[in-house]
Formats: C-alpha cells, sequence, structure tokens
C-alpha cells in the first residue's frame, strides 16, 4: 500500500527529498546555537574582551540566517511537494473512476468516491507534509541534542536517561488508547452529519408531518451520545500535556539541583554556568521532539484509514476492459442476445434478465414495452458493454461484443439514456460530446433530424446559449431532443433510445421517428417507451416482464396475443384515440 | 479575505463581533466552568513563567559559591529554593491537568450544543430557506464550520490565553530585572508581530481559496460521478480527464500556497528568535563590560545572574510566540465559520401567530361538537373568539381558494387571481406547464408560503388563524421528490403517525399497494432503509411515501407527482388503492400524466399562474381547448 502511494509522489520526488535535506540543516544549527550561546555566556562572564563577543555574536547571526534560509526552504519544499502529492492521488483517483465499469461503481457509491478524492486525500496531504517535515527532524533533533547535551553537560545529561524513557512510555500509551477512541467515534460522527443531510434534504416531508420536535429530540439524543464518546477520547489525548510538562519540570529541578553541586563542588571545573542555561534549552528540544514523534504516529495512524481508502480506490481492477487484439471495426448492426441472464452482482438471488434469446438484423426498428422493474434499460444496457453478460453472450455486427475494443464498441452504439444529463457548458459543446470535429453544419443537421433546431436557433444565443448544471434551464422536452441530437451525431450503427422521448409532444415524437426512418435506414433502432404510440410503427415489438421477453411481434399480433400489451394499449386509448404526455 | 476594498472592513467587524458573540455564548453555557478553565489556564501560565526569577537566584547563589567550592554551605540556601519550585511545578501540574480535562469536556460540551442550538434553529426555519440555500452549503456549517470552532475553542483560545500571559508576566520580570534589555526583546517583538500579521494575512487568503477551489473540485466531480454513463456511452473518458486536470492544477496552486506561508511563518518567528537571543546576550554582554549603570523596576545591578535569565527567558517569549502565530489560521477561519453559522442562527423563523387548534371531538346527535381528550375518530377546530367564547367546527376538509396572489420574490408574479373550491371528498387536479404554479398552489394551502393576497379557508376558518403544526396535521403530503430516512421500512411508515401500531402500518402498506413488494424485500418490513433508500427504486419509494401518508389518515391529501414514477400499468394496480385511499377525502392531485387525474372531480389547467381552464375531464375535452390538446399529445407538457 504505502509503495503505490509513494509512487503517487512522481514529479515531486525531489522536493519530497529535499525537505528533509533542510531540514537537517536546520536542525544541525539550532543544536549548535545553544552550544555557542553557552560558550559566550561564559566569555561574558569572565569578562572577554567585547571584540571576542561581536565575533561569537556575527557567528550567531550567520548560524540564525542559515537556520531561517533552510527553515523556509524547507517549509516552501514540504508544501509544494504535499500538495502536489495530494493532486497527485486526486488524479490517480479520477482516472481510476472514469476507467471503472459501473458494477465497480456501485460497490463504492459516487458520494464515497467523492469523499475519498477531497476528505482523504487531504487527510493524507496534511499527515505527509507533517511526516517529511519532522519524521527526520524530530529524530535527529533528538539525538543531537542528546549527544549535545551528554558532550557539555557530562553528568547531568542522566536527567535524560530517567525523563526519556517515562515520556516515551506515556506517549505511546496514549496514543494506544485514544486511537481507537476516536476511530470509533468519528464513524458515529458521519452517521450523525448524514442524518443532518437527510433532514435537510426532507424539511418538507418534516414540515408536512409537523416532526419538528420529534426531529429535535432524535438529533439530540444522538449529538449528546456523540459528546459523551468524543469527551472520553479527548480526555485521554488531554493527558499528554501534564505529563509532557512533568518532565520538563523534572529537569530543570534536576539540572538546577545537580548542577549547582556540581558546580560549587568542582569550583566551575567540570561545568559552568553557561553549561546549565544550555542544558535547560536541550531539554526543551528533546522533550519536544518525542512530543513531536508521537505525534507523527497518531497521524499516521490517523491517516493510515484514509490511505487504505485510497488504495482501495486504486486497486480496484476495472470489471470491464478492451481484450488484447480487440477488435476495432464494427461491421454492420446486427444485435444477436443468446441465452442470455444477467444479475447486477454475483450475490443478487434473482436475475435481473433470464434466458434472452433475440436476434435483430443491422437496420431493423425494435421497441421494447414493460413495466417498472421490467428491466427494459439493463437489456440495452448490455449491447454497448456497460455491463456484462452473466451467462450466454450478446454479439454486435456478428462478434461478441467482449471482442471488441471498448471505445470501438461504444462509438458504434449511440446510446440516449433515460436519465438525460447535459452537462455544464455551451449547446454546441455539449453535443460535441457525440463528435468533437463536427462542424457547424453537422450539428444543425443532426438537431434538425433529433426536431430540436427550431427551439434552439430560437434562443438568443442560438447554438452557443449556456446550458446550466444539470441542464435545468431547458424543458424535459427539449433536453430529451438535445441529447437525441448528441447521439446522432456519432453517427452510430445502434441507435438506442430508452425512454427519451417521454416528455416529447407525440406530434414531434413522430416527426423524429418519420426523419430516422427516412435519413438513417441503416441504422439499428431499439427503441424503449412507456407509450404505445412509440413503438407502434416498430418492425418488431418486444414485451418484457420481470426480467423475460413475454411476447415479441408487430403491434397488430401483440394486440391479439399479448395480455399485457393490450391492457397497456387500452389504458392509453381510453376515452379516446390519443395518448398521455408526460 | 478582500471580497473588495471598500467592503472589508466593515466585512471584518462583523465577523469579530461574531466572534465574540460565540465567547459569550461559551461563556454561557458553562458559566462555572469556562471561568474556572481561565483561572486554570492563566495560572499554570504565570507559574511556567516564574522559574526564570528561581534560576536567577541560583545562579547567584552559585557565583557566591563557586569560587569556595563549599556546596554543604550552599546547600543551606539553594534547597528551599528547590523546594518552593517543586511546590509551584506540582500546583502547576495539577491546575494544567484540570484544564486540560476540563477543556475536552467543555469543548465537546459546547460542540454538542452548539450543532443542536443549530439544528433545533433549522427546524424551525421556514422552506423559503431551504429553497433559497443549497443543501451542500447547509450541511458544510455542521461539519467545516463547526470544525473550525472546535480549532477554535480547544486549541487557539487556550493557547493565546497561555502565551499572552506568559508574555506579560515575562516581560514584567523583565522589566523588574533591567529596562535596557527589556527594550531590545521588545523590538524583536514588533518585528514578530510585524510578520505574523503580513503572512498571516497571506495564509488566511489561501486558506480560503483552498476551501473554495476544493468546492469546485467536488462538484465537478459529483457532475461527472452523476453523468457516468453519459461518460461512458461517448467514450468521454480522456475529455473528463483533461477537464479534471485543469481543476486540480488550480486545487492544487491554492493548496501550495497556503501551506507555504503557513509553513514558513514557524521558521522566520523562530529565527527571529534567535537573533533576538542572540543580540540580548550581546547587548547583555555589552551593558556588562561597559558597567552601563542598569535601569531597573528592581534597582539590581546588572549581572550574570539576570543575563542568563534573561536568555531563557527571550526563548520561552519566542516559543509563546510562535505557538500564538500558529493559532492565526485558525482563528481567520473560525472567523468566518462562526459568522456563517450565525446567519443561519440568526434567521428569522417561521412565525405562527395561529390560535384556532385542532382537538378530539364528539359529536352529538344535534350536531352539537364538545371537545374530549380521547381519540374519537372525528376532530373540530376550536375557535377561541376576542370576547372569551369559543367555537367548534367540524374538521371536514373543505378548501377554498378565492382570488389568490402569490409572488415568491415579490417581484414575479407565480400565481394570479387563482380560485379553487374544493369540497369535502371532492378529487382536485392540477395541470400545466412546470413553472405554471401547480406545486406552488399546494405550497399555500400548508402554509410553506404565505399569499400575498386574497383568502385562503379551510372548512371556513381563514388558514392564517390556524396554527401551522395543526393545519399541517390536518393535511397529508406526498411529494414527487421521495424523502425517507434512515430506519427501517415499518418506521418510514410510522413517520406518518408515530403511535400508529405495526397492524396499521401494514395496513396502510396494502392500502398504498406497497406490501406486495415489501413483503418480496430479504427481511420485510424490518429491512433497513439507507441513504434515502438508495437499494429501492424511485417507484418503489413513492409507494412507502404515500403508505406513510396514508397511515396519517388526514382529511386532506395532496399528492404532488407522487404517482410520476410509477409506470401505467403498475399505476393502474396502485390506483385501486389509491381510490380507496383517496374516498372520503378532499384531495389535490398534480400529475403530468394525464392518466392520473382524468377521474378527478375537478381539472384546472395552469398556465403561467392562471387557471385558463376548469372542469371535468368530459367537459374539458367537449371545450376542445389546451386540456384538450395535452390529452391528445398536440402539446408538450413540462
Amino acid at each position: 500500500m504505502f509503495r503505490r502511494m509513494i509512487g503517487c509522489i512522481g514529479e515531486y520526488k525531489k522536493l519530497t527529498i529535499m525537505t528533509p535535506l533542510f531540514m537537517v540543516g536546520e536542525v544541525t544549527i539550532e543544536c549548535l546555537i545553544p552550544f555557542f550561546i553557552a560558550n559566550l555566556i561564559n566569555r561574558i562572564k569572565t569578562g572577554c574582551p567585547m571584540s571576542d563577543i561581536y565575533r561569537i555574536g556575527g557567528i550567531l547571526f550567520l548560524m540564525a540566517a542559515l537556520s531561517l534560509t533552510f527553515g523556509g526552504l524547507a517549509g516552501f519544499t514540504a508544501a509544494k511537494a504535499s500538495a502536489g502529492f495530494a493532486k497527485n492521488l486526486r488524479k490517480a483517483i479520477f482516472y481510476k473512476t472514469q476507467d471503472f465499469a459501473f458494477e465497480n461503481i456501485d460497490k463504492f457509491s459516487s458520494a464515497s468516491l467523492v469523499t475519498r478524492m477531497t476528505t482523504d486525500v487531504a487527510n493524507v496531504q496534511m499527515s505527509f507534509m507533517m511526516i517529511i517535515r519532522t519524521a527526520v527532524r524530530s529524530p535527529l533533533m533528538f539525538v543531537f541534542s542528546i549527544i549535545m547535551s551528554f558532550y557539555m553537560g557530562g553528568p547531568l545529561a542522566v536527567t535524560f536517561v530517567i525523563v526519556v524513557p517515562i515520556l516515551t512510555f506515556a506517549l505511546l500509551m496514549v496514543a494506544r488508547k485514544a486511537m481507537p477512541a476516536f476511530r470509533a467515534v468519528f464513524r458515529k460522527y458521519d452517521k450523525l452529519n448524514e442524518s443532518i443531510e437527510e433532514n435537510v434534504a426532507a424539511m418538507r416531508v418534516v414540515k408536512g408531518f409537523v416532526r419538528e420536535s420529534y426531529e429535535k429530540k432524535k438529533f439530540g439524543d444522538a449529538a449528546e451520545n456523540i459528546r459523551w464518546d468524543f469527551t472520553k477520547a479527548e480526555r485521554i489525548v488531554a493527558l499528554n500535556n501534564p505529563v509532557m510538562q512533568f518532565c520538563m519540570y523534572f529537569n530543570m529541578v534536576f539540572i538546577m539541583l545537580v548542577g549547582a553541586q556540581l558546580i560549587i563542588t568542582t569550583s566551575g571545573a567540570q561545568i559552568q554556568v553557561g553549561q546549565l542555561s544550555a542544558m535547560l534549552t536541550y531539554g526543551v528540544q528533546i522533550l519536544m521532539s518525542l512530543m513531536m514523534l508521537s505525534m507523527i504516529y497518531v497521524m499516521l495512524t490517523m491517516s493510515a484509514e484514509s490511505m487504505r481508502r485510497i488504495d482501495e480506490v486504486l486497486t480496484e481492477q476495472s470489471l470491464l476492459t478492451s481484450p488484447e487484439n480487440a477488435v476495432t471495426e464494427v461491421k454492420d448492426g446486427s444485435i444477436d442476445f443468446t441465452d442470455v441472464s444477467f444479475k447486477y452482482s454475483a450475490r443478487a438471488e434473482r436475475y435481473a434478465l433470464a434466458d434472452i434469446d433475440l436476434h435483430i438484423a443491422s437496420g431493423e426498428t425494435v421497441g421494447i414495452i414493460g413495466g417498472t422493474g421490467s428491466s427494459k434499460s439493463t437489456l440495452v444496457q448490455l449491447i454497448p458493454r456497460l455491463y456484462d453478460v452473466t451467462v450466454g453472450s450478446v454479439k454486435v455486427g456478428g462478434r461478441d461484443v467482449r471482442e471488441y475494443d471498448l471505445d470501438t464498441l461504444r462509438d458504434a452504439v449511440g446510446m440516449v439514456l433515460q436519465k438525460n444529463v447535459l452537462f455544464a457548458g455551451t449547446i454546441k459543446e455539449n453535443l460535441r460530446w457525440g463528435n468533437p470535429d463536427a462542424t457547424d453544419a453537422e450539428l444543425e443537421e443532426a438537431c434538425r433530424l433529433a426536431q430540436a433546431h427550431d427551439f434552439v436557433s430560437a434562443f438568443p444565443d442560438g447554438y452557443d446559449t449556456m446550458i446550466e448544471q444539470g441542464g435545468t434551464n431547458v424543458s424535459g422536452g427539449q433536453k430529451q431532443r438535445l441529447c437525441i441530437a448528441r447521439a446522432l451525431l456519432k453517427k452510430p450503427k445502434i441507435l438506442i433510445l430508452d425512454d427519451s422521448t417521454s416528455a416529447v409532444d407525440t406530434k414531434t415524437d413522430a416527426l423524429i421517428r418519420a426523419g430516422f426512418a427516412r435519413y438513417i435506414p441503416e441504422t439499428t433502432k431499439i427503441i424503449i417507451a412507456q407509450r404505445i404510440a412509440s413503438v407502434e410503427h416498430a418492425d418488431k415489438i418486444l414485451v418484457l416482464d420481470q426480467g423475460k421477453i413475454v411476447s415479441m411481434g408487430r403491434h397488430e399480433e401483440l394486440l391479439k396475443t399479448s395480455l399485457i400489451y393490450r391492457e397497456v394499449y387500452e389504458q392509453q386509448t381510453k376515452g379516446g384515440n390519443a395518448n398521455e404526455a408526460e | 479575505m478582500k471580497p473588495n476594498e471598500k467592503g472589508k472592513p466593515r466585512f471584518d467587524a462583523a465577523k469579530r463581533k461574531s466572534l465574540g458573540r460565540l465567547l459569550k455564548m461559551l461563556w454561557q453555557f458553562y458559566p462555572v466552568l469556562v471561568p474556572l478553565t481561565g483561572l486554570c489556564i492563566l495560572f499554570s501560565a504565570v507559574v511556567s513563567s516564574i522559574p526564570a526569577t528561581f534560576t536567577q537566584r541560583i545562579i547567584a547563589i552559585i557565583e557566591v559559591w563557586v569560587q569556595s567550592g563549599d556546596w554543604a554551605a550552599a546547600k543551606g540556601e539553594i534547597m528551599p529554593l528547590i523546594y518552593q519550585l517543586i511546590f509551584i511545578y506540582a500546583l502547576s501540574l495539577v491546575s494544567m491537568f484540570t484544564y486540560t480535562q476540563l477543556m475536552a469536556y467543555i469543548t465537546q460540551g459546547f460542540l454538542c450544543k452548539m450543532r443542536r442550538a443549530m439544528f433545533d434553529k433549522m427546524q424551525d426555519l421556514p422552506i423559503r430557506y431551504f429553497d433559497t440555500h443549497r443543501h451542500g452549503d447547509i450541511m458544510s456549517y455542521y461539519t467545516n464550520d463547526i470544525d473550525t470552532l472546535r480549532q477554535l475553542v480547544s486549541q487557539a483560545i487556550p493557547s493565546l490565553l497561555q502565551a499572552g500571559m506568559i508574555v506579560l508576566v515575562v516581560l514584567s520580570i523583565m522589566l523588574y530585572y533591567s529596562i535596557w534589555m527589556t527594550l531590545v526583546v521588545l523590538t524583536g517583538v514588533i518585528a514578530m508581530l510585524f510578520v505574523t500579521k503580513k503572512i498571516g494575512a497571506g495564509s488566511g487568503k489561501y486558506f480560503v481559496r483552498q476551501q473554495k477551489a476544493m468546492g469546485k473540485t467536488e462538484g465537478f466531480v459529483q457532475e461527472m460521478m452523476s453523468g457516468q454513463k453519459v461518460v461512458k456511452v461517448f467514450c468521454h473518458e480522456e475529455k473528463s480527464k483533461a477537464d479534471f486536470d485543469v481543476i486540480n492544477e488550480g486545487l492544487y496552486e491554492d493548496s501550495f500556497r497556503a501551506h507555504a506561508y503557513a509553513n514558513i511563518l514557524g521558521p522566520i518567528i523562530n529565527n527571529i528568535g534567535n537573533l533576538l537571543y542572540v543580540l540580548t546576550a550581546i547587548v547583555g554582554g555589552s551593558l556588562l563590560l561597559a558597567k552601563v549603570p542598569n535601569l531597573s523596576l528592581s534597582g539590581m545591578a546588572l549581572g550574570i545572574d539576570i543575563v542568563i535569565p534573561f536568555l531563557n527567558m527571550t526563548k520561552q517569549f519566542t516559543g509563546n510566540f510562535n505557538n500564538a502565530s500558529q493559532q492565526v489560521n485558525s482563528i481567520v477561519m473560525a472567523m468566518a465559520g462562526t459568522q456563517r453559522i450565525f446567519d443561519m442562527m440568526d434567521e428569522a423563523p417561521e412565525v405562527d401567530d395561529g390560535y384556532v387548534t385542532l382537538v378530539n371531538a364528539n359529536i352529538a346527535a344535534d350536531g352539537t361538537i364538545t371537545e374530549t381528550e380521547k381519540h374519537t375518530g372525528h376532530w373540530a377546530w376550536k375557535h377561541p373568539h376576542g370576547d372569551g367564547s369559543v367555537t367548534y367546527t367540524e374538521l371536514q376538509g373543505d378548501v377554498q381558494l378565492t382570488e389568490v396572489d402569490f409572488s415568491y420574490d415579490g417581484e414575479k408574479q407565480v400565481l394570479t387571481d387563482v380560485s379553487v373550491y374544493a369540497n369535502p371528498g371532492q378529487k382536485v387536479a392540477f395541470v400545466g406547464a412546470t413553472g405554471a404554479g401547480k406545486t406552488t398552489i399546494t405550497n399555500l394551502i400548508n402554509r410553506f408560503y404565505d399569499i400575498a393576497d386574497g383568502k385562503i379557508r379551510y372548512d371556513g376558518i381563514n388558514i392564517g388563524k390556524i396554527k401551522k403544526d395543526d393545519l399541517r396535521r390536518s393535511l397529508g403530503i406526498v411529494l414527487q421528490d421521495t424523502n425517507l430516512f434512515t430506519g427501517t421500512v415499518l418506521e418510514n411508515i410510522r413517520y406518518g403517525r408515530l403511535d400508529a401500531t405495526d397492524e396499521e402500518c401494514v395496513a396502510a402498506a396494502k392500502l398504498a399497494g406497497a406490501d406486495d413488494f415489501i413483503t418480496r424485500l430479504p427481511e420485510g418490513y424490518s429491512t433497513m432503509l439507507t441513504s434515502n433508500g438508495s437499494n429501492l427504486s424511485q417507484g418503489q419509494r413513492q409507494l412507502i411515501a404515500i403508505a406513510r401518508a396514508a397511515v396519517a389518515d388526514p382529511p386532506v391529501m395532496i399528492l404532488d407527482e407522487a404517482t410520476s414514477s410509477i409506470d401505467t400499468r403498475t399505476e393502474a394496480i396502485v390506483s385501486r388503492g389509491m381510490d380507496k385511499l383517496m374516498e372520503g377525502r378532499t384531495v389535490f392531485v398534480i400529475a403530468h400524466r394525464l392518466s392520473t387525474v382524468m377521474n378527478s372531480d375537478v381539472i384546472m389547467v395552469l398556465d403561467h399562474g392562471r387557471i385558463i381552464e376548469r372542469g371535468n375531464h368530459d367537459k374539458l375535452i367537449a371545450e376542445k381547448g389546451t386540456y384538450y390538446q395535452l390529452y391528445t399529445g398536440a402539446f408538450e407538457l413540462e
């Protein structure tokens, strides 16, 4: 896992390595400064000439400037490296998701993928920065300070032999106790936030049923519950401070007492007053670096969960990939389903589609009718290989869809989905999804065929009209027609309309279908509809029920043979010659 | 942090004010603990700055005895000092332990209270608020902004308090020893303040920008994820990767800058500290050597026993300043967060001037109504009058709109001169394009919004006089966007009436035609629904929502596109249940699908906020107007 993460550092490797190097510089100087200061103090005490003081002072100034340079550079490179690392991680995740099959995405849920790309990456970024800045700095500081204090302080350094193990032990205990507590409470915290989100979205329901006080109580209970868990966890962590402080105090007292004794009994032969102050400084540095190390430990374990979640995405194998030696040409628009059964996940008990046998010749028009949950959409999604069959095979142009290069296959299949999506951008940009190189004339032609040209040109900005996110500024019928035009621009061999004209009025719907018959006769057309009128002229109409084809035939035949078909037909024509408008 | 130069001062002032208000709230929540904690913090701050004086005294003693080397004699003078020091340290440890534990308690308590206050407030806000604010933004008050408060309360404030106190104490000790040397330290402090201000502003700016860039990235990813099928169908993966790279790069830039500023601040302050340290040493040394007369509050002469503790104090000074300066970002972010939270909490709540209430009623044979505690199956409006008398009106479900005008923003008229008369038990349908005002009418009936002009009467009572809770209790609504809650299917149905028995809930589900699929779920009615019932189809969710309304058993129901995601054939099956459900109730139906509304008693065709046709199906067909065109499909709806 770590290796894969480290791989994502990519072009920021140099900066990542430079940061600890700068840190080494900074630490070295920082540890030398007290040494020189002690020197300075001793000289002042003994009354040396001013020139000596200026010389040492000059050295110290230089050292501070160097330390600043190193520290500043390290801060800069650390920020850049960690931000870059985060960028690469986000990029890796996003690229990965773009190659995912739906089954992969469903497994994670898109909300969770977004969280992984934002919150989790931010966590990793913070701990990464912390680590490259301090993982080298703290141990180094620790070792340096210990060496210097033994060198300068002699017997005084014994204090660290006592204090360091105590502090290490205490910090480790706290970290080990606190971490599981935090992990548990964060999970609860996520749930709490989910329930708030639920409430915000369902405010009309809450108010409609006068459940404000009920919700307040429910939330209050949950919030109180979490509060105590959080308090418990934080109280454990809060022990760090007094423990740390205790060690500091111990140091002070020890150094003062033993130091005074040493100086006086040896008459300043072994150590002098200047060393005392240096020892105090080293004491602070040693304890601080231990504290930092324990924080690194905590950060690492905290972000390990985030790393695991990111890694999970990065190592996920896309379930749909192009085969090697893929076929890169689709011969024609014929489609063959042979004994196809399909379920969405291996664990699902029921097949969403069962025993589908279906043969469609190139250029045919096929209608599909069926109730909610009859798997109409599922059936057609197997054709551009949005999902793979569980049993049997789907062939397009005489070859199994799994033999094709994915892009080739999907370029040959134009599909207008039930959930139409237009993206933020101009109409032109949206249409060019179908064909990035389409000329304006081609765009217009596709729009004419989809009966969209008239309303598009009626917009003040015509084809340059901006579509808002989610396509909220065009009507449902207009959106559907734009989506059809977009699919037409691909010049597909197979065109699939999944309930894509439901919001279009019947006359326009008829015009679109007539256009198809006239201008793209070689294209195989599959039309899923709720309206009988949309499919009644098809060469073949399938009636689906609970994942099975229950009847197949032309309009007139089905009226006689299929009960479901007749029921739907009568329902829609009851009281007149007309159809519903949805 | 600077939206524009002119607006800046006021903007910041407002933020500072909200910060003050927050602190006041904190104080009010814990009127004893907060001052106690504050005292503990101050105490341990003072204590941790005192040792400098001990160092000075011990060194002075050492200086005296170092020549003679008589430890026994020196010991007698040093030990009392050491005991005092240990005593002070012990006190400091106790107070530190106390306040860190208290802080954990207070922080979490405060956050919990804030969360609850926010949530309670949110529940009281009018629907208008939710219609005009993005849900993602509201959520971030609870997540991001609350988080900034945690930082502020648990870290920034104690650090500042402590650092401030230490700086003060150390400064007075310094003045006590030597004014000259204190002046040297003060110049350093001014330099530090200046740097903190400059760099803090820079990093604050980029942190805010980073937050924005993060939001943008999230929006983009969200859009691509929800449009994933389209992306795949059009082999658009490469293009969306390229688009993502651009946005991702922007986020990187801001994030890098924000952290670079923050990272550099530490070393700069630190090394100003180092320089200061050296400077103090040199100045101290020079003063010593030059035998410059000392100027101090204590009147002590300058000696090595003063210079050494002075150096330590300088170090302490810088360290604390550094700690405090690290909190600058937290404070900048917390100010913005607090402001947003208070903006929400200061929103005007939904007002309710209603005084007519709904009560259980006994209806005698002669029609007189008496109030009762018991559930009788009959309800009445209790209407107190100015003269102290009370009248009762039976709840029947008679809803009348008379010449109603309405506008959401006071500018664009949404409804004009709308009159609707729904007699008890009638089914009234609204048909019309998106934006014609169908849903608006129902929003007015349950007073999610208040009318601008005209009258709405419920059983002859102006709905403005009815208590909102009671009004809404008498109306059942089923909306197009079904919202279910985390919990079991049964709990979700019971949401309609909290005291409904299991049997009543199942009966309601049967009525709605939902029983069939619910019993086929893995655990039937006990199946857990999560994330708004994402494990169910849209149609199934609508059926549960209908069951939820059915169990409430209200005399008036509003079905806003309640069956839009159920296909016509299933709808035909459901509609038998629906017909039963609607029996004896006044029902308002909104539907795109004309088959849903065909059998209504009255159909209103709305266009741009006006009723252009009204009548039953046969009448409207005979009129050959808009409804006829819709019906024959010559007209496009949406």
